[in-house]
């Protein structure tokens, strides 16, 4: 064997049962769903610490947001969390309303909670496949992206796009809903509830998943709270902390749904929330297809925007979790400053203290049950 | 001509020659059938695209592997790295010199046949430890560290079912083992409940034991690519790569092969009409095939097992499960 | 009781095993749900965003773009690139190079809610790719437009008594003369 100097010195580098090594988990690794680069000293197969390495796509959204104006930053809020696109528009496009008191319709109210929540179940089957990836199960995504076709179709046919929708405007929407949306909603309601039983029987019962799943990585309530976690990893600790009911915003007030909550926090609890939320999407989306009123799609909005001075938040329930966005106006017709507060940023930080002594295999499923999407960590 | 061909020295080369295109045939093919095969579970054609509904594609596969450079990673031990894929390719080959695909057709009728085909296939967890070891890879070690103890746990419980089958026969010539089955589906060792009562669970135990065994999913413990990258093959490309991935193939072959033979009457018809000669080995290869689709319609179906779980598994579940059959088997048979 | 408990759980969970495995077979037999692309090719839907296209007036079969810029300066990624000038007997401008920088646009549609004329729309083709990088940085939509007004004056032999007749300086080819650009 060819005795490199390396080799020669970690062979005579103290004890061999405290040896340790460096396991370089990413830029490119099939388990971190894009760039995202895990430092793992790990101990055999048991990680001593996981340190997240982020930054590899950073692209100075908060920076963009300081030179452009209001509206100019519009399709941005899109890219920042590719999957849940929708949301992150609401909030942007909720805080400038806010702040220059713009006045929606109602009718784009009720479109707005129909297209987010169409948007959060697809974005929780890219997760539900990509985490079953992770775990070793290939079919499933498959299956979820058969149903998620149907919404990105939907949403393509309302807005034309089917993953960066720049759907929403200040006061109201890009275009109106028309009645085939409506329809194909509907149908698409009736459609999902028997395939989320399947989804149950073929995976959420599986016995391996639930080995792999339960009692695994636990995340307990404070850890969420010192680092912020939101969204359903702080629901699957058992606190039922969701922005839709505790800082109500557009017209989620007036529907009925439940914050599932679960208080095992393992990754089963944070997967079983995510299931659980699909469904009562599904009951939003009925309520609010029942509820939409006929009305204009955009309310009166000024030529040139320009936001009086101060600043102000909106935060919405994304797919992952809290996003809120904070302006700072000085009254010009560009924002003096826009923060962007992403959940999975905060869902990431409180890994390394998690997976401390996890082996790896269950270090990867707990970090799949996170549903981290790396744009949205770096924005 | 016919008594030509039996000559020994000519029929031995054959049989090799025979052998070792059905391996390469049936590895080039199987993948194929479980591309295909997961294409239809996942409700896509599969490939569809080299020749007729994708016919050619192994071709396209093989060409495309033969092209590539072998690349030996600075730093590591060359020549435990070049000879890792070549041991993990021999050993299926040989285990299949003693297979009988139907009464008069085995390459070597040797009276320790089961004896021959366990011992052989240990050889397997070797290849892989060494290919990993020798990648001087992190992901690759773990892997093998990995391949090591699931063996040596799946290792035990596969012995007892065989123990098993061992007192039920009474013989190790897998020809006789077979031959004891005839005459019907019910005289297969599956269904001989009133010798053990347990026997269906014995073959369960054995096909899950052949499953970790063969490091197929869900026991892909070796290859766990969304942990793993590609496990022990992860610094392998080209050709080295392809040969491993056919001896996983290879392997399955010997495994369900050796299932049909100890529990699903090997060449035997199951409903007595349509026996002996090439009927035979017809049937052996409608049995042989039913269990590889099964075996590839459990991976597309299952998330991989967690490590420890799987461990428990053999050690919790499976080796207590087949001493009792051993027991039971032993009981009963002197008792009747 | 607990050896009870554990010997259910293993039978509860081989029978998960085996709803799941009937799962899959059910979805194999069922067709096959994705689209073979080359030989298959879905229709875009009305509203489906492409690239930009300059619109073409059906009565007269002129663009309608009065090179106001307005698109220009909506555009949040700066991608647009247009001219105008002013023909002799025509009271407002018109467009006389538009180009789309394709590479950088992000098919947000502030240029087209920002039209006043509805000038431009998206064109519904998805499948755009060359060789040349130039047909995407610099995307001559004019030109396009170009050979949509060959085509209308095609499909039209007899023009409908020319509300404008054409002046005679008007050059033929689509390339303007760059001393006639405006300031």
């Amino acid at each position: 064997m060819n005795v490199t100097k390396e080799t020669l010195h970690l062979a005579t580098a103290g004890d061999a049962p405290q040896e340790t090594f460096v396991l370089n988990l990413g830029p490119q690794h099939p388990a971190a769903h894009g760039v995202l680069r895990v430092l793992m000293t790990m101990d055999g197969e048991w990680i001593q610490r996981a340190e997240p390495i982020i930054g590899y796509i950073h692209r100075m959204h908060e920076k963009m947001g300081e030179n452009r104006t209001w509206a100019k930053f519009l399709p941005n809020t899109s890219r920042i969390d590719y999957l849940s696109a929708m949301h992150y528009t609401h909030a942007f496009v909720g805080a400038v309303e806010r702040a220059a008191k713009i006045e929606v319709p109602l009718r784009a109210e009720y479109a707005r909670v129909i297209t987010s929540e169409l948007n959060r179940i697809s974005s929780h089957m890219v997760w539900w496949g990509a985490l079953l990836l992770d775990l070793g199960g290939f079919t499933p995504i498959l299956y979820a992206f058969d149903d998620r076709e149907k919404i990105l179709d939907l949403l393509e046919a309302l807005c034309g796009a089917r993953l960066t929708y720049c759907y929403y405007r200040f006061g109201g929407l890009y275009n109106d809903v028309d009645d085939a949306f409506l329809k194909g909603t509907r149908d698409f309601v009736k459609h999902m509830q028997p395939r989320l039983k399947m989804y149950r029987d073929l995976v959420t019962d599986n016995i391996i998943l639930r080995k792999r799943l339960e009692e695994i990585g636990p995340i307990s309530a404070e850890l969420c709270r010192k680092y912020g976690a939101t969204g359903p990893v702080i629901r699957g600790s058992g606190v039922a902390y969701d922005v839709r009911r505790a800082e109500p915003y557009s017209v989620y007030p007036k529907l009925d749904f439940k914050i599932p909550v679960y208080h095992e926090c393992d990754s089963m609890a944070r997967y079983m929330v995510r299931m659980d939320e699909m469904e009562q999407s599904l009951r939003i989306i009925d309520q609010a297809l029942d509820q939409i009123p006929a009305g204009p799609f955009i309310g009166k909005v000024p030529r040139v925007l320009k936001l009086p001075v101060g600043e102000t938040c909106y935060a919405v329930e994304a797919a992952r979790g809290r996003f809120m966005v904070r302006i700072v106006s000085d009254g010009k017709e560009i924002p003096y400053r826009v923060k962007l507060r992403t959940p999975s940023f905060s869902n990431l930080s409180l890994y390394e203290e998690a997976s401390r002594g996890m082996i790896l295999p269950d270090a990867l499923a707990m970090m799949g049950s996170l549903d981290l999407v790396i744009p949205d960590i770096d924005r | 001509m016919m008594k030509f061909l039996t000559i020994e020295p000519v029929r031995v080369l054959l049989y090799l020659v025979g052998i070792i295109a059905f391996t390469a045939a049936n590895a080039a093919y199987l993948v194929l059938a479980e591309r295909k095969g997961a294409g239809r579970i996942q409700r896509r054609p599969g490939p569809n695209e080299a020749g007729w509904a994708g016919i050619l594609q192994p071709v396209a596969d093989g060409i495309k592997l033969l092209a590539k450079q072998v690349m030996v990673p600075p730093g590591t031990d060359s020549l435990l790295f070049r000879a890792a894929p070549l041991m993990v390719m021999a050993p299926p080959l040989l285990c299949l010199a003693v297979i009988p695909f139907g009464d008069t057709i085995v390459a070597c009728n040797l009276n320790i046949g089961l004896l021959f085909v366990f011992s052989f296939g240990s050889i397997n967890v070797m290849a892989l430890m060494l290919g990993g070891w020798a990648s001087r890879n992190k992901f690759a070690i773990i892997s093998s560290a990995r391949v090591v103890s699931q063996n040596v746990a799946y290792e035990i419980p596969m012995l007892l079912v065989v123990i098993t089958m061992l007192m039920v026969t009474g013989t190790m010539n897998l020809g006789e083992i077979v031959r004891q089955q005839a005459g019907g589906f019910w005289h297969w060792n599956l269904l001989k409940v009133w010798v053990n009562p347990f026997m269906p669970v014995t073959f369960i135990i054995f096909f899950i034991c052949m499953l970790a065994e063969t490091n197929r999913a869900p026991f892909d413990m070796a290859e766990a690519e969304s942990e793993l990258v590609a496990g022990a093959f992860t610094e392998y490309g080209g050709m080295g790569f392809g040969v491993f991935f056919m001896a996983e193939y290879a392997n399955i072959v010997v495994g369900c092969s050796l299932a049909t033979i100890l529990f699903l009457g090997g060449w035997q018809s199951p409903i007595g009409v349509l026996s002996g000669g090439w009927f035979g080995a017809a049937w052996f290869l409608v049995k042989l095939y039913a269990l590889i689709f099964t075996v590839i319609w459990i991976r597309w179906t299952f998330p991989r097992t967690q490590f420890y779980s799987l461990l428990n598994l053999s050690w919790k579940i499976l080796i207590p499960v087949s001493l009792v059959t051993l027991l039971l088997t032993g009981v009963m048979m002197k008792i009747l | 009781m607990s050896l009870f408990s554990s010997i259910s759980e293993v039978f509860k969970g081989f029978k998960s095993l085996l709803v799941g495995m009937r799962i899959t077979a059910g979805q194999a037999v069922k067709p096959t749900i994705t689209v073979q692309y080359p030989h298959q090719t879905l229709k875009m839907p009305d509203r489906f965003r492409g690239h930009l296209e300059l619109t073409i007036d059906p009565a007269t079969g002129q663009t309608k773009c009065t090179a106001c810029g307005l698109c220009v300066r909506a555009c949040p990624s700066d991608c647009i690139d247009l001219d105008g000038l002013k023909k002799e007997g025509e009271k407002r401008k018109s467009v006389s190079k538009y180009e789309q920088n394709f590479t950088q646009c992000s098919l947000c549609g502030c240029c087209v809610d920002a039209c006043p004329s509805d000038a431009i729309q998206y064109s519904k083709d998805y499948n755009v790719v060359s060789f040349n990088r130039d047909d995407f940085g610099k995307m001559d939509l004019f030109r396009k437009a170009e050979i949509k007004k060959q085509d209308w004056l095609k499909a039209h032999p007899q023009p409908p008594a020319p509300v404008v007749p054409p002046p005679p300086t008007t050059p033929a080819a689509p390339a303007p003369a760059p001393e006639q650009k405006q300031p």
